[in-house]
C-alpha cells in the first residue's frame, strides 16, 4: 500500500513539474537585477526596483520585445557583497538570465564582476564608481550607467573657479562614495586653479561634534566647504557651517529632499553637481534628454507618487533601457529572438556586443556612447550645477 | 588656533563627554544593582532622541514638554524591558542575561525603525539661542546633583546603593532587590533618553543612532570599571575632550578621520591597565 503511496506521490510531483520546465524554456526573455532593497543603500535600491517594474508591465503590455515577453527577477543583496555574488549565480545558473543589470553599491558591483565574467553573462551596473568600468579590459562584460564621481568634481569645480575662488576645504566621509569623492577632489583641484587648505575626513553616522571641524576650516583661511558625502553629514556640516560666512558645495549625494529637510534653513543657497533628473523641467526643449526624463517622471510618479522619481531609478531605467535595445538590435523580429533564444551563451555574448555599440542613446544620465574603451559612456556635461533657492532645486546655466 | 576657538572645542568637546558621561552612568547604575551589563543602553539614548523629535516636530508639543515626556516615555520602555524581559528570566546567569539586552536592543532599533522610518529626522531647535553645548553641560550639571542628592538622601536612593555594595546584605535587612532591580533600569533609561534628548539639536536623530552613543557610553563606564559613578562622569569627559581635541590638533597618525578611535583606545588601555593591575594584584597575593 504504502509502496503505492510514494509512486502515486512521485507520478503527481513529476506531472507537476514537467510543464513547468516545458514552458520556461524560451517563451520569455529573462533578465535579472540585483538591487539593494532593505540594505543601508535601500534609498537606491528601493527606486531601483520599482523602476524595472514599472518598465516590465509597460514594455509587456506593449507586447513584449518584438512580441516576446520579457521577465525581470530581481532579488534583494541587502547591500551584503556575498550575498549579491551568490544571487548573481543563482541568476545565471538556475533563473537562466540573458544580462544583469544592477547591482546598486560599488562594493557590490566590484565584487559581482568575477562571477558576470566567468560566465560571461553582460552586466549593466547602477553604481557610480570608475573602477566598475575602468580599465574596460578587467572585464568587457561590465558597463554602467551613472555617472562617474569626477565629472561631478569637474563640474563643481568649474563652478567654483568661475567664482573666482582659489582657496577650498574639503570634507570628506571616510566610507565608499565619500572616499572615491576625496581622491577625485584632490586630483583635480589643480586642474582648476584650486588650492585645498584643509583636507578632513569624517565618520557620517558617529560625528555629533562638529565645531572643532568646523574650526579647522575657519583657520585654514578656505574660501569655500566642498563635502562629499550622503546625509546626514553634510546637512549637519552645512547647519555648523552657517553663520561663519563661508560657502557650502555639496556633491550629488544630497541630491533628495532629506537634505533640505535636515539642514533646514542652512540648506538655502546651497549648490551642488547633479544629473538632469532633479530640473528636467527646467531645461530647454532642444535638450536630448529632456523629453526622456520628462517621460520617465510622470510614469514612475504616476506609480509611486508625487515627488518620488530620482536619480537612482534613473540609472535603472538606463540599464534596462540599454539591455532592451540591445536585445532589439540583435534580433529584430520575433522568428530570430526565438531563434536566439535557444542559444542562451550565444545570444548573451550578441547582447554585450550590441549594448557596446550603443551611440546617441539620450537616457537620464546623459547621453550615452559606449565603444570598446569606454562602458560608461558618458561625458562631461552631463551633470550641471543646481542651487537650493526657497527650498527647491534650480538649475544655474552657465 | 585663538585662544577662544579653542575654549570654544575645549566646551564642546567637555558637552560631547558630558552625553557620553549621562549613558555611561546607565551602564554603571544597572551594572552595580544587577551585575548586568546592559546592551540596550544605546537605545534608551535613541528613544530620547527619536522620542523628542516625533513629539515636538509631530505631535507639535512645546519643545520643554516634548523633551519631559519623551524622557518619561524611555523611562517607561526600560521599566517594561526589565518587567518583560530580565525579570522573567532572574534565575538564569548574567551571561544569559546580557545576551538577553542585546536582544532587546536589536528588537528596540527595529521596532523604531517599522514604525518611524529608517530615514534620518531633522535636527530639533537649539533649547535657546546658539549655546546648546552650555545647555548640554547645564543639564548634565543638575542631572548629577539630583543623582548625587537621590543616592544620598533618599530611602529608594540608599537602598540601591545598599545594593550595590553588598546584595545579600542588602536583602537581610529588607531591602527588595528585585525592586531595586527594576528602578535600576528606569533609572538608567532615564539617564539615557536625556542625553539622547539634549544632543537632539545637534544631530538628525535616527533609529540607529543608540549604536555609537551608547559604545561611547559603554567606555565613559569602562573607565569608572562599571562601579564609580565619578570614573564614569571623567571618563566620559575626557573621550569628549579627546575627540574633539584629535580634529582640532590634526596631529600625524590621529587625522581628523580617526577621530572615532579615539573610544576604541581608551577601551583598550582602560582594559589592558586593569588586567595588568589585576595580574599584579593575584601575583602579590
Amino acid at each position: 500500500m504504502k509502496h503505492w503511496l510514494s509512486l502515486l506521490l512521485v507520478a503527481v510531483l513529476v506531472a507537476a513539474v514537467v510543464p513547468v520546465v516545458g514552458c520556461s524554456e524560451s517563451e520569455t526573455i529573462k533578465i535579472g537585477a540585483l538591487f539593494d532593497v532593505t540594505g543601508p543603500n535601500s534609498p537606491l535600491g528601493t527606486p531601483e526596483k520599482q523602476v524595472v517594474e514599472m518598465m516590465e508591465t509597460q514594455i509587456n503590455h506593449a507586447g513584449g520585445i518584438n512580441g516576446v515577453p520579457i521577465e525581470v527577477i530581481v532579488y534583494d543583496t541587502e547591500g551584503k557583497e556575498d550575498s549579491c555574488v551568490s544571487l548573481a549565480t543563482r541568476l545565471i545558473e538556475q533563473d537562466g538570465v540573458v544580462a544583469i543589470i544592477g547591482p546598486s553599491s560599488t562594493g557590490e558591483s566590484l565584487a559581482v564582476i568575477d562571477t558576470v565574467d566567468k560566465a560571461q553573462i553582460p552586466m549593466v551596473s547602477c553604481a557610480a564608481d570608475e573602477r566598475i568600468t575602468i580599465p574596460v579590459g578587467d572585464s568587457i562584460w561590465v558597463f554602467k550607467t551613472p555617472q562617474t564621481t569626477y565629472m561631478a568634481v569637474q563640474e563643481i569645480y568649474s563652478y567654483i573657479q568661475d567664482q573666482g575662488i582659489t582657496k577650498i576645504a574639503i570634507m570628506t566621509d571616510t566610507k565608499g562614495f565619500g572616499a572615491g569623492g576625496k581622491k577625485d577632489l584632490e586630483d583635480e583641484a589643480s586642474n582648476y586653479g584650486l588650492t585645498i587648505v584643509s583636507n578632513q575626513s569624517y565618520d557620517n553616522e558617529e560625528t555629533t561634534n562638529w565645531d572643532p571641524f568646523i574650526s579647522k576650516i575657519e583657520n585654514s583661511g578656505a574660501e569655500a566647504v566642498v563635502c562629499w558625502g550622503t546625509n546626514p553629514g553634510p546637512a549637519l556640516i552645512a547647519k555648523a557651517l552657517d553663520g561663519t560666512g563661508i560657502p557650502f558645495f555639496g556633491s550629488h549625494g544630497i541630491a533628495n529632499t532629506k537634505f533640505i529637510e535636515v539642514a533646514g534653513d542652512a540648506a538655502e543657497g546651497v549648490i551642488f553637481p547633479v544629473g538632469k533628473m532633479l530640473v528636467a523641467d527646467q531645461l530647454p526643449d532642444s535638450d536630448p534628454q529632456k523629453a526622456v526624463l520628462l517621460q520617465l517622471k510622470s510614469d514612475y510618479e504616476a506609480l509611486y507618487g508625487e515627488g518620488t522619481c530620482n536619480t537612482f531609478a534613473g540609472h535603472a531605467y538606463d540599464a534596462l533601457k540599454m539591455v532592451q535595445m540591445a536585445v532589439e538590435e540583435v534580433a529584430p523580429d520575433k522568428e530570430t529572438l526565438t531563434e536566439e533564444l535557444k542559444d542562451r551563451k550565444a545570444f548573451a555574448a550578441k547582447i554585450r556586443t550590441e549594448i557596446e555599440n550603443i551611440e546617441g542613446f539620450a537616457g537620464t544620465g546623459g547621453v550615452f556612447n559606449m565603444s570598446p574603451d569606454d562602458h560608461c559612456g558618458l561625458s562631461k556635461g552631463c551633470m550641471v550645477v543646481v542651487k537650493i533657492v526657497n527650498g527647491e532645486w534650480v538649475w544655474l546655466q552657465d | 588656533m585663538s585662544p577662544e576657538q579653542f575654549v570654544d572645542n575645549l566646551i564642546s568637546g567637555v558637552a560631547q563627554g558630558s552625553v557620553y558621561a549621562l549613558v555611561g552612568l546607565g551602564f554603571t547604575i544597572i551594572y552595580t544593582v544587577t551585575r548586568i551589563i546592559n546592551f540596550a543602553q544605546g537605545e534608551f539614548v535613541m528613544l530620547g532622541g527619536v522620542f523628542s523629535f516625533l513629539l515636538f516636530s509631530s505631535v507639535g508639543l512645546p519643545l520643554p514638554l516634548a523633551l519631559l515626556l519623551a524622557v518619561l516615555a524611555a523611562t517607561v520602555v526600560g521599566a517594561v524591558l526589565y518587567l518583560l524581559a530580565i525579570r522573567p528570566a532572574r534565575q538564569a546567569s548574567v551571561i544569559s542575561l546580557i545576551i538577553i539586552t542585546i536582544g532587546a536592543s536589536t528588537f528596540i532599533r527595529g521596532v523604531v525603525g517599522q514604525i518611524w522610518g529608517k530615514d534620518y529626522m531633522p535636527p530639533l531647535p537649539h533649547f535657546s539661542g546658539d549655546n546648546q553645548w552650555l545647555w548640554i553641560i547645564g543639564i548634565t550639571l543638575v542631572v548629577m546633583v539630583a543623582l548625587h542628592l537621590f543616592f544620598s538622601r533618599t530611602m529608594m536612593g540608599k537602598a540601591l546603593k545598599a545594593c550595590s555594595i553588598n546584595r545579600q546584605a542588602a536583602s537581610l535587612v529588607g531591602i527588595d532587590a528585585r525592586s531595586m532591580a527594576f528602578t535600576s533600569f528606569a533609572l538608567a533609561a532615564a539617564l539615557g533618553a536625556i542625553g539622547g534628548a539634549v544632543i537632539t539639536p545637534l544631530t538628525a536623530p535616527h533609529f540607529r543612532m543608540g549604536l555609537t552613543l551608547g559604545l561611547k557610553g559603554f567606555v565613559a563606564a569602562a573607565v569608572g570599571d562599571f562601579r564609580s559613578q565619578v570614573g564614569t562622569v571623567v571618563g566620559g569627559v575626557i573621550l569628549g575632550i579627546a575627540e574633539a581635541m584629535v580634529v582640532v590638533l590634526d596631529w600625524g597618525p590621529f587625522a581628523s578621520a580617526y577621530k572615532d578611535v579615539i573610544a576604541m583606545l581608551v577601551l583598550l588601555l582602560v582594559l589592558f591597565f586593569r588586567s595588568s593591575r589585576g595580574a599584579a594584584q593575584e601575583a602579590a597575593s
